[in-house]
């Protein structure tokens, strides 16, 4: 598609007439406080901050919360459970690309039969502007995963070229929503190769890498089952589960039931797990499949390099980082223990 | 303006069923009987599993015990161990549960035709091989010999006893039964399921043996089969692991790359033994 311009004021004021026209539920995008970044609710345009490193927790949430009712009933003889699904139109600013490639493996989750209707709607219902990261952070290593840079997964995309944007369009939906709320004009070639070349510059930023093409990374594994590094690395492992929580494309959840103090009503709702708990595999016999912690340590590094590309196609990984941020003992990143597997195979 | 919508097909929400039957098999063990709400046939398998949800307190995978040839209702046997099994066991008849599913892939029934069948069931492995038995059973001529062997830990634990009784007098099934530990009123046969295998004679070429029951029986009953010459993709398990969602999206049944819960519960040992996490 298309490649437009668009003057960093000019941006601005498009932000704050979508936030006062009110033809969305909500606007939402990267904040800043304390030094770090966060999506939510923006009220003007000068809260919006394009130029971070990550996001505490990624845009996930918006799609998947961390807390959803799946379906309401009522107590009794009756139980009458009706299924619900809460969404509302949003446009959401700033995402990177790591985390729309990281939505891209959600939804593939998610739609696959029998497709999950709640993030469905929820997708369609959000217009999504993305923004190259041209500063990543010290553990983001996604330029080895290949999402330096996305072709997909958004409506709009910026890249920061100085006191413009060049606005890449991804969809009709984008192109009409910049037409109608921004003054856009068409890239010229000058636009296009400052585009180019920051994004070139952005590929020094990164300080991590993998020693290895990332095709290889499921060959890698497979040999490596038995090897040393998953119990030494994980010996320290405080199965916390941060590691998940915060990561992009971290799918699994568990379901619940509550009632209300009327005792008349309840609600069963689905929230985010972590299969580095360590409960997730137990059964009610008291079984326990993951037992220890290399097990769990292992389940993930597997899954994330190696079964989801294999069922769905696209990596479990995108390199954002946010775990090995979020590991207080460091040894949650998973290009660290590839390149491990790597060195040791 | 957060809408409330009510989407079409939402993969938890489960339908109604009534219980229309329930009787004890054991202290804590007990046989539910379920007739849908809409009237419609559960159409399940041999070998999948439901969902079942009393609202207020959460959802169990369970496996369908009945055979898909008994019309009109459908039977599940469970054994109280937490929070949803417990409040199953209080349920009264009249009472209204939910049901999601069937899920799981089922026996590959199919591939039985004019075979040989060795059935071995451990404990409340019954439970689930009950489905296939009276499935064989009623579609008599669909296997050749039908062997069952049946194993639990004491005579009081021995599960379904008229049905045991009815397979061991019945000219066409061979039945063979046996308990860990006993006192003296127990004249058949004591020792581990696997002390059974040698009064056993098969065409192990022709024969597919299904085995379930608790993980610790699988690698001595798997050994006692290739011991036996049965091949490695006839012998065929269910397995079980912690289910959340029963569709694939939860995460909580993965072994290795397959989902139990879509992929399985079933698995052939020959693709069982490429699996670091199986057994
Ligand atoms: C495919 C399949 C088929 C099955 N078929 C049958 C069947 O036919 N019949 C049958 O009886 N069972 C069957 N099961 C097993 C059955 O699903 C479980 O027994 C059931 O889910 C228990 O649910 P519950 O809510 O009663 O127990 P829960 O309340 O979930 O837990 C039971 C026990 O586990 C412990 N526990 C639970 N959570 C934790 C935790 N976080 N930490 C520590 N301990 C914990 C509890 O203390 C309790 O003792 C099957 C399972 C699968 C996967
Ligand atoms: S595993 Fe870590 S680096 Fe990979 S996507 Fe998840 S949080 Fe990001
Ligand atoms: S790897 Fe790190 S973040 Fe993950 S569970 Fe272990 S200690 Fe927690
Ligand atoms: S039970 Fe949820 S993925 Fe299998």
């Amino acid at each position: 598609m298309e490649d437009k311009v668009i003057s960093k004021a000019d941006f601005s004021s498009m932000v704050d007439r979508l936030i006062q026209e009110g033809e969305y539920d909500s606007i939402e995008g990267v904040k800043t406080k304390d030094g770090k970044y966060f999506f939510g609710s923006l009220t003007n345009s000068g809260e919006l901050c394009l130029d971070y490193d990550v996001t505490l927790l990624p845009p996930k949430k918006y799609f998947l919360p961390q807390r959803e009712t799946v379906i309401t009933f009522r107590q009794g003889e009756r139980p009458a459970p009706e299924p619900v699904a809460e969404a509302s139109s949003v446009v959401l600013i700033g995402v990177h690309p790591y985390d729309l490639k990281a939505m891209e493996l959600c939804e593939a989750v998610y739609s696959a039969p029998p497709a999950d209707p709640n993030l469905m709607i929820r997708k369609s219902k959000t217009v999504v502007i993305g923004v190259d990261c041209l500063n990543p952070n010290p553990q983001s290593f996604s330029a080895s995963m290949g999402f330096a840079t996305t072709e997909s997964g958004y409506d709009l995309m910026l890249t920061d070229i100085g006191d413009s944007y060049v606005v890449s369009v991804g969809t009709d939906r984008g192109a009409d929503l910049l037409a109608r709320y921004g003054r856009a004009a068409d890239a010229t070639a000058t636009n296009l190769a400052r585009r180019d070349e920051v994004r070139e510059m952005s590929l020094g930023r990164y300080e991590k890498s993998l020693s290895m093409p990332a095709d290889e990374i499921p060959a890698i594994l497979n040999e490596t089952w038995d090897s040393r590094v998953f119990a030494e690395k994980s010996e320290v492992c405080l199965s916390c589960g941060s590691c998940v929580m915060v990561c992009p494309t971290c799918v699994c959840f568990d379901v619940e039931d509550t009632v209300a103090l009327s005792l008349d009503s309840g609600e069963r709702y689905r929230k985010w797990d972590s299969c580095m708990l360590t409960d997730f595999a137990k059964v009610a016999t008291g079984e326990n499949f993951r037992e220890d912690r290399e097990s769990r340590f292992r389940h993930r590094m597997h899954r994330k390099g190696k079964y989801l590309l294999e069922r769905y196609d696209k990596p479990g990984c995108v390199g954002c980082g946010r775990c090995g941020l979020a590991c207080l003992v460091d040894i949650a990143l998973p290009a660290d223990t590839y390149n491990l597997l790597k060195e040791a195979s | 303006m957060e809408m409330h919508l009510t989407p079409q097909a939402s993969i938890h929400l489960p339908r109604l069923a009534e219980l229309v039957r329930a009787e004890d098999i054991t202290r804590v063990e007990r046989v539910y009987e379920f007739k849908l709400a809409d009237g419609a046939e559960l159409g399940h398998r041999p070998g999948q599993f439901v969902e079942v949800s009393l609202f207020g307190i959460g959802e169990a995978p369970i496996s369908i015990s009945s055979s898909p040839t008994k019309r009109g209702t459908f039977e599940i046997a469970v054994r109280a161990v937490g929070n949803v099994t417990n409040a199953l066991q209080k349920l009264e008849v009249g009472s209204t549960v939910g049901i999601r599913g069937p899920f799981g892939n089922g026996f590959p029934v199919e591939e039985f035709k004019n075979k040989d069948l060795l059935i071995v069931a451990g404990g409340i492995g019954l439970f689930p091989v009950r489905s296939l038995i009276n499935f064989v059973r009623d579609n008599r001529a669909h296997v050749n010999r039908l062997i069952i062997v049946f194993g639990c830990r004491r005579p009081e634990e021995r599960l379904f006893c008229d049905e045991l009784a009815t397979w061991s007098q019945c000219e066409q099934t061979e039945f063979l039964e046996t308990v860990d530990t006993c006192d003296e009123s127990w004249t058949g046969n004591v020792g581990v399921v696997t002390s059974l295998f040698p009064k056993i004679d098969i065409d192990a070429e022709d024969t597919y043996a299904v085995v379930v029951g608790p993980p610790v029986m699988y690698r001595f009953v798997v050994n006692e089969c290739l011991k036996k010459g049965i091949p490695e993709d006839q012998i065929v398990l269910s397995l079980e692991r912690r289910m959340k969602c029963g569709v694939g999206k939860c995460g909580h049944c993965q072994m290795d790359g397959s989902y139990v819960c879509q992929d399985g519960p079933v698995y052939t040992y020959s693709v069982l033994k490429q699996m670091k996490e199986a057994i």
